[in-house]
C-alpha cells in the first residue's frame, strides 16, 4: 500500500510560492463551500417556487387538495389522490420487478459468472441505462402494448382474475395500456442501476471474508446470503433507493404507457397517472391560473414524496448500522 | 407503418418548437403556438410562404390551451385556437381573434374488418361511449345504427386528449348539444373524462387509436387520412348519414353566420343541413391588439394575408376549409383594431 502511494505524493510539499503557502487551502475551502452553498440555495429555491406556485391551488382547495379524487378543470376543482396513488403504485410495481431481478443479476455477476463473460455482460446491462426514456416509453406502445393487449393480460384475467379479492387488481377491459405495464416499463428502466450499484457494492466484499467462509465449507448460497449481503446492506439499500427516486420521478415512458386518465381504479389492467406525466400532459396548456397552479402544487407533492421516502431509506439504513452489522458478520 | 410516420411527425413538431424558440428573434421569422388541429395546413402554407418571400414561419403545435396560454405570456407573435374565446376575455386579455380555416372532427376506430365508412354513429351513441355507459362494441345502441355490420363482443377502449385541445372543446360542445347526459361533463378544452385513455395532441391521439384493438377516438380529419385511421360516417343533426368529406365540412360552414358573431364567436358543431358534417369546426388566430413590435406585427398579417390569398388549394388538398371571401374581406377589416403603443394601425 505504502509504495503504491508514494509516487502520487513526489512533489506535494515542495517548491511552494508564499501566496499557495498563505492562500491555497483558504481559497479550496471557500470555493467548495460555495458550491454546497448553491446547491443548498437552489433546493431552497426550488421548494419556495413550488409553494409560491402552488399557493393559490393550495389555498382554493384547502388541505383536501391531498385526498380529493377529481380532477374537473371545467369547474376547478383539483385533487393530488389519482396521480399521488398512481406515482407509488408504478414505483411499487417497478420495485417489484426491478429489486429481485437486480439482486440476482448483480450476484450472478459477482459471484458465479465465469470471469470472462464478466465484464461485457456488465457493460450490456450499462448500456441499458443510457438508452434515453422515450424510447423505453415508445418501445412499450408499439412492442409491448400489442403484446399485453392479446395475450399477457387475458391470461392475468383468466387466472389471476379468479381469485377472490385479489382477482379486483385484474378486473376491466384489457387494452394494454394501464398502469401494470408502466409498472412493468419503469421496472426495466430502473434495473442497470440498482444493478450496477449492487454489482460495485458486492466486488467490494474483501476476497478473504468470501474464502474465510468457504474454507468453512459454506455453500454458495451461505456465502451470499450470510456474508456479502449483510457485509453490504446500506450498498444494496442505497442502489434500491437510488432506483426508487428514478422511478417515482420517471416521466416520459410512464407517459406512452398509462392512459394519463384521472380516475381511480383498484383494476391494474386500468389507465391511471401519474404526478409527473399529468405535469408533461398538462402543463404547457394549462389555462387559467387555478389550474397552473393546481400543477405546481402536484409538483410540490412528489418533492415531498420523493423527500420522505429518500429520508425513510436513509433512517432505515441508519437502524441497521445502529443494530450492528459488523457483529453479524464477523461472528 | 402508420405509427412511425406519426411519430417522424411528432419529432418534427418537436424540432420546430425548439427551433422556433430558438428562431423567435430572427428577425426574418415569425413564431405561432397552438391548436394541432390546422397545424397540417399552416405547416404546408408555411413551407409555400418560406419559398416565395423567404420569411419563416414557425409553429408550435402545442393544443389550443398552449396557444392561448403563449400568447398571453407574449412568447409568440400569434396564437392559435380551436376554442374560441369570447368578447369578454379578449378584451380582458387585450387580444383579438379571427378565424384563418375551417375542418372536420371525425370519430376514428380500431376494430378487425371494420373499414373506413362502413359503422355510422350518432352523437347521442357517441356521448353514451365517452360517458362510459356504453362499453362494448356489439351493445344494442351501436348495433341498432349498424344493421348489416358484424359487431364484436368486445370491450370499447376510448382515447381521448390528455392535454388542453381545441378539438376537445369543439367535440365536448358538440356532446353536450346532443346528449342531456353530457352536462355532468362539461364543454371545455380539457374536462374530467368518465372513461378511457389520453393521448396527446391529434397525433397522440392517432397513434393510441391505431395502437389499440377495439379503440375509438376523435382526431381532425387530415390526421385520420395521413395515419390510415378508419372513420366512422354520422348522423347528423337532420338525421341523415353523412361522411367525412370536405362537401360535408362545407355544407356545415356555409351555415355560419360569421358577419354577426361577435368577436368571430362562433361554434360550428351540430349545423342544420342535410348534407353538414355534424363536428365541423372553425379554427383562429389570437392576437395582441397593442403591439410593441408592429413590424412584427405586420408580417405575420402579411403571412396571414397571403394564406387567405393563396392558400385555398393547399387547404382544400388537405379538407380544410376555406374561408369565404365575404368574411375574408371583414378579417381585414378588423386587422386595423391591432395597433402599435402609439395608437396607429400596424398595416398602414
Amino acid at each position: 500500500m505504502v509504495e503504491s502511494v508514494a509516487p502520487a505524493l513526489q512533489g506535494v510539499g515542495t517548491r511552494k510560492s508564499r501566496f499557495a503557502m498563505r492562500w491555497g487551502d483558504p481559497i479550496f475551502w471557500g470555493a467548495t463551500l460555495f458550491f454546497t452553498l448553491v446547491l443548498f440555495a437552489l433546493l431552497c429555491g426550488v421548494i419556495a417556487v413550488l409553494l409560491v406556485g402552488g399557493w393559490p391551488a393550495l389555498a382554493h382547495s384547502g388541505i383536501a387538495f391531498l385526498w380529493t379524487a377529481h380532477w374537473n378543470p371545467v369547474t376547478d376543482t383539483y385533487g393530488a389522490v389519482v396521480p399521488l396513488i398512481g406515482t407509488i403504485e408504478t414505483s411499487v410495481i417497478a420495485m417489484l420487478i426491478g429489486v429481485p431481478f437486480s439482486f440476482g443479476m448483480a450476484i450472478f455477476l459477482t459471484e458465479l459468472c465465469p470471469h470472462r463473460l464478466r465484464q461485457p455482460i456488465a457493460i450490456a446491462i450499462e448500456l441499458l441505462a443510457a438508452i434515453p426514456s422515450i424510447i423505453y416509453g415508445m418501445w412499450g406502445l408499439f412492442i409491448v402494448v400489442p403484446l399485453f393487449q392479446h395475450h399477457v393480460e387475458p391470461a392475468l384475467k383468466t387466472t389471476l382474475g379468479n381469485i377472490p379479492l385479489l382477482g379486483n387488481l385484474f378486473s376491466g377491459p384489457p387494452i394494454g395500456i394501464g398502469v401494470l405495464l408502466a409498472g412493468l416499463i419503469l421496472g426495466l428502466m430502473v434495473l442497470p442501476f440498482i444493478t450496477s450499484v449492487m454489482r460495485e457494492v458486492f466486488a467490494s466484499v474483501p476476497p478473504v471474508l468470501r474464502e474465510s467462509a468457504y474454507g468453512l465449507g459454506a455453500t454458495r448460497w451461505e456465502v451470499v446470503w450470510r456474508v456479502v449481503l449483510p457485509y453490504c446492506r446500506n450498498g444494496v439499500a442505497g442502489a434500491v433507493m437510488l432506483g426508487l427516486g428514478r422511478a417515482l420521478g420517471e416521466t416520459m415512458a410512464v407517459t406512452f404507457v398509462i392512459g394519463n386518465a384521472h380516475r381511480l381504479s383498484l383494476s391494474l389492467l386500468a389507465p391511471g397517472t401519474t404526478i409527473s406525466a399529468t405535469l408533461a400532459n398538462e402543463f404547457t396548456e394549462a389555462v387559467g391560473d387555478i389550474y397552473t397552479s393546481a400543477l405546481v402544487a402536484l409538483g410540490l407533492v412528489l418533492f415531498v414524496l420523493t423527500f420522505l421516502v429518500l429520508a425513510l431509506g436513509k433512517k432505515l439504513l441508519l437502524g441497521a448500522r445502529a443494530e450492528g452489522a459488523e457483529g453479524e458478520v464477523l461472528a | 407503418m402508420f405509427s412511425f410516420k406519426t411519430f417522424a411527425r411528432a419529432a418534427t413538431v418537436a424540432a420546430g418548437a425548439l427551433f422556433a424558440v430558438s428562431a423567435a428573434h430572427a428577425g426574418d421569422t415569425i413564431s405561432g403556438a397552438g391548436a394541432t388541429f390546422p397545424y397540417p395546413v399552416y405547416s404546408k402554407w408555411a413551407d409555400a410562404y418560406k419559398d416565395k418571400t423567404d420569411i419563416g414561419m414557425n409553429y408550435q403545435a402545442i393544443g389550443s390551451g398552449g396557444g392561448i396560454k403563449q400568447i398571453n405570456a407574449k412568447t409568440v407573435d400569434f396564437g392559435a385556437s380551436d376554442k374560441p374565446l369570447k368578447p369578454a376575455t379578449l378584451k380582458k386579455d387585450g387580444l383579438m381573434q379571427f378565424p384563418m380555416v375551417m375542418g372536420g372532427i371525425v370519430p376514428v376506430v380500431n376494430l378487425k374488418g371494420i373499414k373506413s365508412g362502413e359503422m355510422k354513429i350518432d352523437g347521442k351513441t357517441l356521448a353514451d361511449i365517452y360517458l362510459g355507459k356504453v362499453t362494448k362494441w356489439n351493445d344494442p345502441e351501436i348495433a341498432a345504427l349498424n344493421k348489416g355490420v358484424s359487431l364484436p363482443d368486445q370491450d370499447i377502449a376510448v382515447v381521448h386528449r390528455s392535454d388542453g385541445s381545441g378539438t376537445t372543446f369543439n367535440f365536448t360542445y358538440y356532446l353536450n348539444d346532443v346528449s342531456p347526459a353530457w352536462s355532468k361533463v362539461g364543454v371545455d378544452a380539457s374536462v374530467e373524462w368518465p372513461a378511457g385513455i389520453g393521448g396527446k395532441g391529434n397525433a397522440g391521439v392517432a397513434a393510441l387509436v391505431g395502437q389499440t384493438d377495439g379503440s375509438i377516438g376523435y382526431v381532425e380529419y387530415a390526421y385520420a387520412l395521413q395515419n390510415h385511421l378508419t372513420y366512422t360516417n354520422m348522423v347528423n343533426k337532420d338525421g341523415k348519414v353523412v361522411a367525412p368529406k370536405y362537401e360535408s365540412f362545407q355544407a356545415a360552414a356555409s351555415n355560419a353566420d360569421w358577419e354577426h358573431a361577435a368577436g368571430y364567436y362562433l361554434i360550428l358543431a351540430n349545423q342544420p343541413g342535410a348534407d353538414s358534417w355534424p363536428m365541423t369546426a372553425a379554427t383562429f388566430i389570437l392576437m395582441h391588439t397593442t403591439q410593441a413590435h408592429p413590424q412584427k406585427a405586420k408580417e405575420v398579417l402579411n403571412f396571414f394575408n397571403w394564406a387567405y390569398a393563396n392558400g385555398d388549394k393547399m387547404a382544400k388538398d388537405l379538407d380544410y376549409i376555406p374561408m369565404p371571401d365575404n368574411v375574408v374581406a371583414l378579417v381585414k377589416k378588423s386587422w386595423m383594431d391591432i395597433k402599435d403603443e402609439s395608437g396607429k394601425p400596424v398595416l398602414q
